[in-house]
Formats: structure tokens, sequence, C-alpha cells
């Protein structure tokens, strides 16, 4: 892999498969870290990126997601024992989105399973969690390696990404339903024998995929779909803009929306899938779960806040606003933890954490926003009204086989 | 709280294992009108004090070979004596022995020979008892009570605390220092401070190591003599139970019945049934199942909740604290039988009725503990002796007597495998004894040797620790064994831990179990 041609220590972050074609096409030089690579914020401006994936088609590197493997005779015992959710109920060739919990019920971190085979699964995450996988192994028969570094994963969302994977040549890729994962020939002009895994999953909110391939098949995969991608301007793009089709489709993320209950040193800070709003993800009839017996005794008190989402007036974003109950501001109810004008809703949207009395939908809450005017700082008291997530859910997204737009 | 979905269950209570603590517990259950069942996977009753034929017509107390911690009110409460508990009359002396120097008596009270030593040895040794006593006194309640939770609002766990902060209050500004001051130290400093007798220091740093694994020089290590003078306030000075150790687990199970207890022999359990989340019963090895509403464990934590219970009714973070749990034994057992009594040089015949201890100086442990830290034995090792023959002559054959050794330090890792080297470490330690009792190893007519692997099969304690977890700072009171099963209940419903691994620990002592046993009444009350 390109990435590994120096001494980590003369490289800390390391190049993804895809790095040299996202450096050729970056024109504005923004590059992020990400789980220990160098990642793109953004290749062009936020904007023109937004819009390929909710009018287009987008290419986005996801190989930075940690990935393990885990299998063995009692994978599903052990996954369903770390998981919130029944992965009793995930059938092969299925996808399920989950979180996991501490022994407190406190969110650890969310992510994807894939049930590869009868015993096999792959856990998508978002960040390292070897120690917290291994140590809760004992007792049970599994294996869990991580294959990070050994898979090469591009996500293409957006209203024309069906299209285009199946002008690149992945015959079949329409079939697939949302949470399916299928493998898929590359095409023969590539060289035969070779193939990748693809998954109708995303964070996007949006018809789209995601690409699994081996590292050295990740440069051909680009180039390919870039030249299938032309008539439906397919664009790569970078985390900014993925960020806000996220608060788009009221997706959390990890750092931004809660903060790993492993990484958490204050306490209070810690936050539950109850709290997350993720009361759906939580089984309680499947059996022992990590978490089970502390989320059941909040869920008998009552959360003591909620993550939910907001409508604010203006057009301003409501980035890290305090929220009140009063417009003076003086009973502090709650902030916001992530912000974005939604160019599609043309609302002035935000996800924030309020206290349990002003989480109902339709209550009238008030954001502190501070604007920076010419290095004048003016501070505003802005109406929002909690409302339903997802902000933004096209039909499309489920559609099966989906339309060519 | 009778799980009503699966009908009425068989027993109140289940408890596993019957051990002392088991018995002890299973008495206050049935005294409180409880349906009580006691499942022990031995032939006899008692764990790991049982008396057990080790050759023909040889019987010895099987591991602990002393009592001395069970506190006076178990005794009585259970009404142990007018159930067939009878103490070898007359004291347990205890005599320090060196191999190239003649016996130095360890005796508070008659300090002459001591002066022979050292004269500044001699004056000091009662007042450094005597202090060490009050602190330890002081200390008792810590030792009785149910562990207290902290940063609850409960009035219980704040009169517990309340409780143990004024009993050292009371202890006046200078042994409050004192006691804050030694704590955490280890007792070589301690001993260092006070004594110059290499024999003395050798003694009294015994106590301190004994069962566990550490040496003089480890921190930590005056606490376990604070632990056992604490344990002793209330309990007895050291005595030998006529007939050995099972004698007390025989009176508990007389009392256990007496009560209303049933008790099975010879059933080993294979699991804790869980149902709806609550500890439902057990499954036997045969294939029975019992079901009952509170299950109450004797074994050991690593047992109950990695074998029986199984990590995936609990949650990553307490089965990482679990498996975390030190718990490997270092300490041997080494039993002898001899067709003659045994002559140790220069000893009296009242001392060979008490308990001799060859560790003869605090440099001699350090380097027998240096070899334990890799996986090795040392060529010397430290021992305590006990000839209990020489006052109950039942447990051997006319003229024949028994020799009981606690061997350290025997590490439960041998990195020889202790297969290939039982036979090697046995001779060693007859060897080291024949240096003081010359002729002994001629009177050899038997021997049996447990190592820390060898206690682990026959009595079932998870890495053959006889306390069931390391007694230490880092394991004791509030976070005994683990943070969140420190109060006897434990993270799963309906199922209770009343073994040595729960507070306040090892000897056969019983409070764990009387504990339990209200942990368990309180919380269904």
């Amino acid at each position: 892999m390109s990435g590994e041609a120096q001494p980590h220590y003369q490289q800390p972050l390391l190049h993804t498969p895809f790095h040299r074609r996202a450096r050729a096409l970056s024109q504005v030089d923004s590059f992020i870290p990400w789980s220990g690579y160098t990642t793109v914020d953004v290749f062009t401006f936020v904007e023109q990126e937004y819009f390929a994936i909710r009018n287009a088609c987008s290419l986005y590197d996801l190989t930075p997601m940690v990935k393990y493997r885990i299998a063995g005779p009692d994978a599903l015992r052990f996954l369903n024992r770390l998981m919130t959710r029944d992965i009793g109920k995930l059938r092969p060739s299925r996808v399920a989105y989950s979180v996991w919990c501490d022994d407190a019920g406190h969110l650890i971190d969310d992510g994807t399973v894939f049930r590869l085979g009868d015993s096999e699964y792959r856990l998508c995450t978002g960040e390292r969690q070897l120690d917290w996988l291994i140590d809760s192994a004992l007792g049970f028969d599994v294996e869990i390696d991580e294959v990070t570094a050994q898979t090469a994963a591009l996500a293409v969302q957006g209203p024309t990404s069906c299209a285009v994977l199946r002008a690149f040549g992945l015959d079949g890729v329409e079939r697939l339903k949302p949470f399916e994962l299928g493998y898929f020939a590359l095409p023969p002009a590539l060289g035969s024998g070779r193939q990748l895994m693809i998954s109708r999953t995303g964070f996007t909110g949006d018809l789209g995929y995601e690409l699994w391939m081996r590292p050295e098949d990740a440069e051909d995969v680009w180039d390919g779909l870039m030249q299938a991608g032309r008539a439906c301007t397919i664009r790569p793009i970078g985390s900014r803009a993925l960020n806000m089709a996220r608060i788009e489709a009221g997706f959390v993320l990890p750092n931004v929306d809660f903060v790993s209950s492993q990484h958490t040193l204050r306490v209070g800070t810690e936050r539950s899938p109850i709290e997350l709003g993720l009361d759906w993800l939580v089984d309680f009839n499947k059996g022992h779960f990590n978490g089970r017996r502390a989320l059941l005794e909040e869920r008998r008190r009552g959360p003591r806040r909620r993550l939910v989402g907001l409508d604010i007036e203006g057009n301003k974003p409501a980035h890290n606003a305090l929220l009140y109950a009063d417009q003076a501001g003086r009973h502090a109810i709650g902030s916001v933890s992530s912000a974005t004008w939604s160019p599609t809703c043309k609302r002035n949207i935000a996800l924030a954490m309020v206290d349990a009395p002003h989480m109902a939908t339709g209550r009238q809450i008030w954001a502190e926003i501070y604007l920076n005017r010419e290095l004048v700082w003016e501070r505003r008291m802005a109406r929002a009204r909690v409302v339903e997530r997802p902000f933004f859910a096209p039909e499309r997204r489920r559609a099966t086989p989906p339309a060519d737009y | 709280m009778p799980d009503t979905s699966v009908g009425r269950a068989q027993y109140d209570c289940i408890v596993i294992g019957g051990g002392h603590n088991g018995l002890v517990c299973a008495t206050y259950l049935a005294r409180a009108g409880r349906s009580v069942l006691v499942l022990e996977a031995a032939s006899q009753v008692g764990g790991a004090a049982v008396t057990s034929e080790f050759a023909p017509g040889f019987r010895v107390s099987a591991c602990a070979h002393l009592l001395h911690l069970m506190p006076g009110s178990i005794i009585r409460d259970l009404g142990l004596e007018s159930r067939g508990l009878a103490l070898a009359p007359g004291g347990t002396p205890t005599t320090a022995i060196a191999p190239d120097a003649l016996p130095l008596p360890i005796d508070a009270a008659d300090s002459s020979a001591l002066a022979r030593h050292s004269a500044a040895d001699a004056a000091k040794f009662a007042p450094y008892l005597a202090r060490l006593r009050r602190l330890a006194e002081a200390l008792y309640p810590v030792l009785d009570g149910a562990p207290p939770r902290l940063g609850t609002d409960s009035w219980h766990d704040r009169l517990a605390l309340l409780r143990i902060g004024w009993r050292i209050r009371r202890l006046g500004r200078a042994d409050m220092r004192e006691l804050l001051r030694i704590g955490g130290m280890c007792v070589q400093d301690l001993l260092d401070e006070h004594f110059e007798t290499p024999l003395l220091k050798g003694a009294l740093a015994f106590d301190a190591v004994l069962g566990t694994s550490a040496g003089p020089r480890s921190p930590g290590s005056v606490f376990p003599l604070l632990y056992r003078m604490a344990a002793e306030v209330q309990g007895s000075s050291l005595t030998q139970p006529l007939g050995g150790l099972g004698a007390v687990s025989d009176a508990l199970a007389r009392a256990a019945l007496a009560a209303g207890a049933a008790i099975r022999t010879g059933s080993v359990v294979q699991r804790i049934v869980v149902h709806a989340d609550r500890a439902a019963g057990v499954l036997l090895q045969s294939g029975e199942q019992i079901s009952a509403s509170s299950v109450i464990s004797n074994a050991d934590p690593k047992t109950t909740f990695l074998q029986l219970l199984g990590s995936e009714h609990l949650d990553t973070g307490f089965v990482r604290r679990i498996a975390h749990l030190r718990a490997r034994g270092v300490t041997a057992k080494l039993h002898l039988a001899l067709n003659a009594r045994p002559r140790f040089t220069g000893l009296s015949d009242a001392a060979l009725s008490g308990r001799l201890l060859l560790a003869p100086s605090l440099d001699y442990i350090e380097r027998a503990y240096n070899h334990a830290k890799y996986r090795e034995f040392s060529p010397a090792p430290i021992i305590e002796v006990t000839l209990p023959t020489v006052r109950d002559t039942s447990l051997a054959p006319s003229g024949g007597h028994v020799l009981s050794a606690v061997v350290q330090y025997a590490p439960y890792e041998l990195a020889a495998g202790w297969d290939n080297e039982r036979s090697r470490y046995a001779n060693l330690i007859i060897d080291t004894l024949e240096r003081c009792a010359p002729g002994l190893r001629a009177s050899v007519q038997a021997l049996e040797l447990l190592t820390p692997p060898d206690i682990e099969r026959q009595y079932r304690i998870s890495g053959g620790h006889w306390h069931h977890a390391e007694l230490s700072l880092d394991q004791f009171f509030i976070v005994r064994p683990v943070p969140g099963a420190a109060q006897y209940r434990t993270p799963l419903g309906g199922l209770y831990l009343c073994g040595a691994g729960s507070h306040p620990g090892g000897g056969v002592m019983g409070i764990a179990g009387r504990n339990a046993a209200r942990a368990l009444l309180r919380e269904a009350a």
C-alpha cells in the first residue's frame, strides 16, 4: 500500500489506497486526520460537494473506518452480548446499525455489523475498540481481527449512485435492498477474477452504496467510477460536505454528538442510547447484553436529557449554541452539538442535547447564536422548535430498484 | 422474591459449596425461615476446612490447620461447642526455629529467651504488640460488617462508615497517625524500626506474608498482619480443634441441619440457571436441575462468575474486573505421616504442641519470595509446622504422628511444571525441616503434598488460592472481590457471594457467610 512506503515515525498519518487520486483532485489542499489516516476535508468547496450528494453522485473514501472480522462458533452470542440490538435477527448478507455500551449503559460507540456468513461478521466503527472487543470475548469461542488496512472502502452516494455503479459495469447492483450486501465482479476490462463487496448502506440518508475492496483494486475502481460517472457529474467529496448530509439525515457522530464513555473524563458527560434517541436500537427482550441492567433502570427512571432535532429561525447555523427555556437566557437547558443550514430543506437545523422537560416535539426554546460580523461579535437569541428527525429522508433511499434520475 | 413465571421454586435458597462460609450462611438463612439446600461437590462438607486421611490411619487438617479467626459470636451463635467442636487444651505457642540456632519462643508475656538475643528487643516486644493490637482493634468494625457502598444516600452505608471512622478517631491522635502511617507500609520497614533480632523479625513477618503473594519488602505487607490481628481480637487465640479443622465443619453442618437446612454432598454444580435475568436455581453435573429463588455461591469469584454463571450474563467491565482479580495461590501444604515423635533440636515439649515457624530472617523470607516471582520455588522455603498428634492422638495410629506444614512460596504456575517437580519439592521441604529436626526423614512413612494446582483441583478453588483471592489492600473491603459485588450481592439479581473471595476474606472465619445471609435477608425484607 502506498501509505506504508515510509517508516511510521516519519509519517504519523497513513495514506489510504485512494490517496494519490484524492491528492490529485484536491484543489484547496484541505486534509484532516481520521483514525490514523490522512483524509480530505474539502476538495473544492463544501456546497458543491454537498450538492453532489443530494443531486448527483458523490465519492467518499471511508477506508479509515475501523473494521473488525468477528468469526467463530460463538460469534453471534458474542455480538448479542456486546450490542444493544438483537443481532440474531440479522440474516446472512444483511447489515445492521447498532450501538454498544459499557456496564453503566453509557455509549461506547456506534457502527454497522455485516453478516458475511453463518458465523462470520464484520464490525465497522469510527474508532478502535480492540481492547473492549477482546475483553468482551472472554468466555466466548470467537476470533477477532482488525482488518482495516486490508480493506479499502468507498462510499458512492446520491440519487444517481446506482446508475453510476451500473454504468461502471456492476450489473445487478440495482437489486440490492437497503442494508443488503452482495459480491460483484469488477468489469472484465479490469482483468478477470476481481470482485468487490457492495452494501447498500451509507451516512447520507440518501440513495447510496458502500464498496469494499482489496487495496490493490482501489485505484482502478476509483478511476472506473469517475469515468463511468462523468455524465452524472460524479464528484469526490470530503468530510465537511458529508457532515451536512448526515445532520440532515439525523445521524449522530461520535466525539461531536456524544463522547465515548471510554474517553470521557468528567462524570456526567457520558451518554446513553436512550439519551441519544436511539432507544429503537435497544432490545430488552433478547437476553442479557452489556449495559442492559443499567438501561432498564434508566428507562424506568426516564432519561435526564435527550438528543433532539431543532428547527431554528434565521439562516445562521447555531454552532455550539447554548439553549434556554426563556428568551432572556436565564434558564439554560442544553446545547447544540451539530448545526448546519440545510440547503435541501431550506431550514436552519441542528442536533441538540436538551434537558428532559424540554425534549418533547413541538416545544419552543431559544438558541443563543454568536455571529461574527467582520470581527464584530453579535449575540442573537433565536427561536428554536424541537422537531422530529430526520430532517431529510427522500423516498429514493429505499426504492428498489432505484430510478436513474 | 420467588419467580412466579417458572412456578414455585423448590427452595428459597441454594448454597453452592458446603465450606465453612456456606454452612454458616445456610444456618443463618434457615434460622430466618428460609428453605435452604447446601450443595457440596465433595463427599464431605467443609471445603478447605476438612480433616482428611492422607495415609492409612493418618488424618490431618487438609488446608487450614489452625482455628483462630472465627469470631466468638459465630461460635456461640451457632452453638458449635455444644455440637461437638472441642478445642485442644492449652494454648498454641509460637516458636521460631532455624537450622543453626536455638528455637526462640515468640511470647510477649515471657521475653527472657528473646532477651538473650537482644535486651532492647525484649523490652520493646510487648509494647509493640500492644500497640498493634490497639490499632487492629480499631479496625475490627471494618472486618466485621458488610462493606458500605460509597456515595449512596442509604443510612445503612453512612452508619457503617461512621462506625469505622469513629473507632479509628477514638484511637487518639498518636495511634491514629501510626495506623495511617503503617497501613500501607511494608512489614520489613516496620520491623526494622523496632527490632534487631533476625529470628524474631522473621517470625513476625511470617504472619504478614502467610497466604499472600508478597514478601516482607512488598508494599502493603503490614496490612495482612493488622488484618490477622484484627480478626483475632474477636476470634479465639490460636487453637487446634480436636479431630482437626474438619471438626469445625462437622459442627457447622450440624448447626445447619438443626436450623432446618438440607445438605447434599457429592453434588457438583455445573451451571447457575438464569431465568428472566435472575438466578433461578442450579444445574448439577448429574443433569438434575434444582430451582430456587436465590443462589448463594460459596465458590470463589472466578469460579462463580466465569464458570458457573458465564460471562454472557454479565457486563464486559465486570467480567474484566473478575478476570483481573489476583487469585493465584503461593501456598503449599505438606503432610507427613511419621512413625515417631519428631525431635526438634532444643525444643520443649510444650512448644511442640504449638506452631513452629521456620523463617529465620527477613532476608530469608524475601529470598524465598524472589523465586516465586519468576515461577520457581526457593531452595529455602518458609514453613509453618504443626504437630496436631502431640495433643490429639486420634489423628494417627498409636505411636504415629502427623506433621502438617504450610509452605511458601509455591507458585501456582511453576515454570518447570508441578508434575515434574513435586517430589523434588517435597524432598526439599523435608530436607529443610530435617536440619531443625534431625531424624525426621527416617521417620516419614508417607507423605502428601498439596501444591496450589492440587488445591485448585481438590477444593475447586480457581488459582488454588486459599483466600479465594489475594488478601491485599487493593482487594479488600469495599473492593473485595471487585466493585459491583462487594456487598455480597452480584450484578445478577438473586445471586449472592458468601465465600472467602468476599469481605472480609480468607481464613476459617465465617464472617462472609454470616454477612451474605444478612445481605440477602435485608434485601428481601
